[in-house]
């Protein structure tokens, strides 16, 4: 039951061969025998995950079912959610319970699904390998020796493990596609504003973008259908009509011209993943793939862009957190600004703490322009260096990272290491485009991502392309074994 | 570039941090670091060039002005670390 797809739930579903409590109730048990091991959850919310897979069982024999309905699945600790725990992976927020529900974890409810829980995350999203949380490093299923990648590293490392079978992510840098292929699973972060930000703790504004997470094409198609759409509490969110993706799988990819970005198969890409990406391009050209060689000559530039913008935004975003109106607040201040400066201080964590810093320092008086505009300079010359690319060709193929999941504990000395392994994910945030991470294999006993980037607003063409790729390919169907 | 802890900790302050004295050298190394991986932008030439603030160039969508959320104030400051009377409590800022 647990290794089943989304359609195939719904269809077990339908036809009675298992209620949405048993399906619930095998999740949770699969959480309380595995969690302690990996640390994915943050929260478990079994009481109410039973009452609400009761209703869907209760719809489903009404015959008035969705897709989605009675199907459990799992948010990331970022998504606000009534009477939940919302920590963002955050000591200042250890004693938040949300009092409103995000656009998105709203959406998924009434599309019928069962929340069983958060899952853990880098401290507000800051972090490529999970470490940063308040709560303790997510183990990555595959090998507890590594990282399953950040910062949606606990809804990437619950779908590996099979603890959920779809989950909620948010990707500012990379923290949906990053972990999505250090655990072997699918994920794709939409065009920015494709899915509604209201109700997710927010990081760096212009650019983070909540997306789904799952085993497989399809089952993203179907989250991201009922995830995705114009949202008027979300101010940048996009005004535009939501295709319906499940019926766009099966298009032929006949004739489909794939652009390989030649800077992001260099000197940083780990050889054997190369040999991996190489399998998986000729499959695509199997399936009638043409393949064209192009160039983002300024993709290294993404990561000194970003690493201001991003921070800039940061700092300005988590000053809300002043130990007054929610929130952890230090013992005895003696006065306010003592109060701002201790709650804040004792309340997040070193990295957190570094990119306010780094941030607060490139918005500073006499720096602006040397800092946040010349990477605002910067972002426009990235973005129109893919608008070139999408000219020439229909989507982007790369890898996702330049290496597979790295051990845990060997990149914490030096944020500028971590940052690095980002290279490969940021440029696509940076431009707003819609982006996906799909199994292609194995490095060792650690899986790899190939990454797919489609021009605005084209999710429908990734999803088809991943999904004709996950009919011929068996990388996603592969399960690590646990203890 | 080096970042000198006078600065730290000016740039602290301006965010409403405190640094403890053994982290003052983790914090500079740190940010140096940053600070000279962000100067790999300096060697780009971007006269002329726009900056980009949202991925999309879309401009900020105005609503109609009216009220459409209400607050139960109640629950919000359930979250509060201390209140009175629906106030939110802070250490005597007036004498």
């Amino acid at each position: 039951m647990i290794d089943l797809s989304l359609t195939q739930m719904a269809q077990g579903l339908a036809s009675g061969d298992f209620s949405s409590t048993e399906l619930t109730q095998a999740f949770l048990d699969r959480i309380q025998q595995h969690n302690s091991q990996l640390n994915a959850f943050i929260s478990v919310t079994p009481e109410q995950a039973l009452k609400e897979a009761a209703v869907a069982d209760e719809i489903i024999s009404q015959k008035q079912a969705n897709p989605l309905t009675g199907i459990p699945l799992a948010h990331k600790d970022i998504f606000c959610t009534l009477g939940v725990k919302t920590s963002c992976g955050s000591k200042i927020l250890d004693n938040f319970t949300a009092p409103y529900s995000a656009t998105v974890v709203d959406k998924l409810a009434a599309a019928g699904m069962v929340s069983l829980g958060k899952t853990n995350l880098d401290e507000f999203a800051m972090g490529s390998s999970n470490e940063s949380s308040f709560y303790g490093a997510v183990k990555n299923p595959w090998d507890t020796q590594a990282v399953p990648g950040g910062s949606s590293g606990g809804s990437a490392a619950a779908l590996a493990a099979r603890l959920t079978p779809a989950a909620t992510g948010t990707d500012t840098g990379g923290s949906i596609r990053q972990p999505a292929a250090f655990c072997g699973i699918t994920g794709i972060k939409p065009t920015y504003g494709r899915v509604s930000r209201w109700g997710i703790i927010a990081y760096a504004s212009s650019l983070d973008q909540a997306g789904p997470m799952a085993r497989s094409a399809e089952d993203c198609a179907l989250l991201l259908k009922a995830m995705a759409g114009f949202d008027p509490r979300d101010s940048t969110s996009l005004q535009r009509c939501v295709p319906d993706y499940p019926s766009l799988l099966k298009e032929p990819l006949q004739g489909l011209k794939l652009g390989l970005p030649k800077e992001y198969f260099g000197d940083d890409l780990n050889p054997e993943m190369a040999e991996r990406l190489q399998t998986a391009i000729q499959e695509l050209e199997k399936l009638g793939a043409q393949i064209k060689e192009v160039s983002l000559p300024l993709t290294r530039l993404a990561i000194p862009a970003y690493y201001v913008i991003a921070p800039a935004e940061a700092s300005s975003n988590l000053s809300r957190f002043d130990g007054v109106r929610y929130g952890y607040r230090c013992e005895d201040p003696k006065d306010l600004e003592d109060l701002y400066k201790r709650s804040r201080s004792e309340g997040f964590g070193a990295e957190v703490k570094r990119r306010i810093l780094i941030g607060t320092y490139a918005l500073s008086e006499g720096f602006y322009d040397a800092y946040y505009r010349k990477a605002q300079q910067l972002r426009r010359m990235i973005t129109e260096d893919f608008q070139k690319a999408f000219n020439e060709v229909d989507l982007l193929l790369a890898p996702t990272t330049p290496t597979p999941a790295f051990d845990l504990g060997s990149k914490n000395n030096d944020p500028v290491q971590m940052y690095l392994e980002d290279i490969y994910t940021l440029g696509v945030n940076l431009a707003g485009l819609p982006a996906m991470s799909v199994p292609a294999g194995q490095v060792g006993r650690r899986p790899i991502g190939m990454q797919l980037i489609g021009n605005h607003f084209d999710e429908g063409r990734l999803l088809n392309v991943a999904h004709q790729f996950q009919q011929v390919t068996d990388h996603h169907l592969q399960a690590p074994r646990l203890d | 570039m080096k970042l000198e802890a006078e600065e730290l900790h000016k740039v602290a302050h301006l965010a409403r941090l405190t640094l403890e004295p053994q982290a003052i050298e983790d914090y500079t190394q740190a940010l140096s670091n940053i600070l000279n991986l962000v100067d790999e932008m300096q060697a780009i030439n971007t006269d002329n060039v726009q900056p980009m603030a949202h991925p999309l160039d879309a401009t900020q969508r105005l609503r109609i002005d009216e009220v459409t959320e209400s607050v139960d104030r109640e629950l919000l400051q359930k979250q509060a670390p201390a209140t009175e009377q629906g106030l939110y409590l802070v250490p005597r800022v007036v004498e």
